[in-house]
C-alpha cells in the first residue's frame, strides 16, 4: 500500500513507523520541523515540512498517487479539511481522520468519511471497565 | 434576518457593528473569553462565548433559525468546518466563508460552501483597478468563477496587432464584447482590425484567461 499520514505527532510517527515496518510506501506531512524528531533517522519514509490543509503540499506528498489518507494532527478541522480534500480533489481510495469532538466526528461521518473519535473509544473501554458504570441501562434491560 | 458571525477578530468585530447599525438580528461568537468580555459593552447580549465549531455552540446559538452564518476566523480550517457543521447539522441556507489563503476560494465552493471572501483578492482587484498602466484587468467575477469579465490592453508587439478579429487564435470560450480605441466605444464584428493600444473588454473562462492574457499583452517573438 501506498500510505500519506498527516501530522508527525505521537500517533501519526508511530503510524508511519509501522506502516514503513510492514513494508508500506510511507509518506509523512507535519507543518512543525521540529516533530519530525520523533521518527528513526533511518525511515524509510518520505517527509514534507507543510500544512496539510494545502493540496499543492498534499500534492508534493505525493497524494495523486496513495491509496490511503490518515489524517492525525491535534487539530479537528485541519484534520476535516485535509481529509475532504484528500477526498474529494484528489479522490484517495480510503480517507481516514481523527476527530476528537463526538459531534463534529458524528457529522463527518454521516458526510462518509471515516471517522476515529478517540474520546468517543475511550469512553467506551473505561465504561466498560466498570461494572457498575451503566447500571441502570443494565436493569431496564433485564 | 438573523445572522450568526464566528469569530471575533477585527473582521468579525466591525462586521457585527456594521450589522447592527444596519438593523440586522445578529450575534458574535468568540472563543476567547477576554475578549467577550470587552466586547460586551459594545454589543450586550449579541455576543456570545463559545468555538463556533462545537455544535452545541451552535445549538446555543440557535443556528437552526439563523438565516446566514458567517465564519471569519483567522484559520481557514476553521472557516471551513463551521459552515459545513452549519449547514449539515442546523440546515442553515446561507453560509459564508472568509478565506485567508487565497489558493482556498476554488477548494471552499468544492467542498460545499456558498460564498467565500477573501480579503488577499478583495484588495488585489481593487490595485488592479487603480492602476491603469496594468495591461490585464479583471473587472467582474461571474458566478462561481468559471466566468469572468476582464479589461486587456492589447500591446504593441502582440501577434493580434493589425489582424481582423475573425483570424486570430482566441482560446476557447473568449467573446470580445466591447473594446475602447482612443477613448471611443466600439462594438466589434469579425473584420475589426485590431490596433495596437485597444482596450478589449472579454468575456472569459478563468481557465482562460492566462492564455489571453499571453496572446494579447506579450511580445510576439
Amino acid at each position: 500500500m501506498r500510505i500519506l499520514v498527516l501530522g508527525c505527532g505521537r500517533l501519526g510517527a508511530r503510524l508511519a513507523m509501522d506502516a514503513a515496518a510492514a513494508g508500506h510506501e510511507v509518506a509523512i506531512i507535519d507543518k512543525d520541523p521540529r516533530s519530525f524528531s520523533r521518527l528513526p533517522g533511518d525511515l524509510n519514509a518520505v517527509i514534507v515540512l507543510g500544512t496539510g490543509i494545502d493540496e499543492d503540499v498534499q500534492r508534493s506528498a505525493g497524494v495523486e498517487t496513495v491509496d490511503t489518507f490518515i489524517a492525525v494532527t491535534d487539530n479537528d478541522n485541519t484534520n476535516i479539511m485535509a481529509a475532504q480534500i484528500a477526498q474529494k480533489v484528489f479522490h484517495v481510495e480510503n480517507v481516514l481522520l481523527r476527530v476528537y469532538d463526538p459531534a463534529r466526528a458524528e457529522t463527518y461521518q454521516s458526510l462518509g468519511l471515516t471517522v476515529i473519535c478517540p474520546t468517543r473509544l475511550v469512553a467506551d473501554v473505561i465504561e466498560r471497565e466498570l461494572p457498575d458504570f451503566n447500571l441502570s441501562s443494565d436493569m431496564t434491560g433485564l | 434576518m438573523y445572522i450568526i458571525v464566528a469569530g471575533g477578530g477585527k473582521v468579525g468585530f466591525y462586521l457585527t457593528k456594521t450589522l447592527i447599525t444596519e438593523g440586522y438580528e445578529v450575534l458574535l461568537i468568540e472563543k476567547n473569553p477576554a475578549k467577550c468580555d470587552i466586547y460586551m459593552e459594545q454589543f450586550g447580549a449579541a455576543i456570545m462565548q463559545g468555538d463556533s465549531a462545537e455544535a452545541s455552540t451552535l445549538q446555543e446559538a440557535g443556528a437552526a433559525r439563523a438565516d446566514v452564518v458567517i465564519a471569519v476566523t483567522g484559520e481557514d480550517e476553521d472557516n471551513l468546518v463551521i459552515c459545513q457543521v452549519a449547514k449539515e447539522r442546523f440546515e442553515v441556507k446561507r453560509t459564508i466563508a472568509r478565506v485567508n489563503n487565497p489558493k482556498n476560494e476554488q477548494m471552499f465552493r468544492t467542498l460545499g460552501i456558498d460564498a467565500t471572501v477573501s480579503n488577499t483578492n478583495v484588495i488585489m482587484n481593487m490595485i488592479e483597478q487603480q492602476i491603469p498602466e496594468l495591461p490585464f484587468v479583471h473587472l467582474l467575477a461571474l458566478k462561481h468563477e468559471e466566468l469572468a469579465i476582464v479589461e486587456v490592453k492589447v500591446s504593441p508587439g502582440s501577434e493580434v496587432v493589425n489582424h481582423e478579429i475573425q483570424h486570430i487564435r482566441f482560446p476557447r470560450d473568449v467573446i470580445i464584447t466591447a473594446m475602447l480605441r482612443r477613448g471611443e466605444l466600439i462594438i466589434p464584428s469579425g473584420q475589426t482590425v485590431i490596433e495596437p493600444g485597444d482596450e478589449l473588454i472579454v468575456v472569459t473562462r478563468r481557465a482562460q484567461e492566462e492564455q489571453l492574457r499571453r496572446l494579447l499583452t506579450i511580445d510576439a517573438t
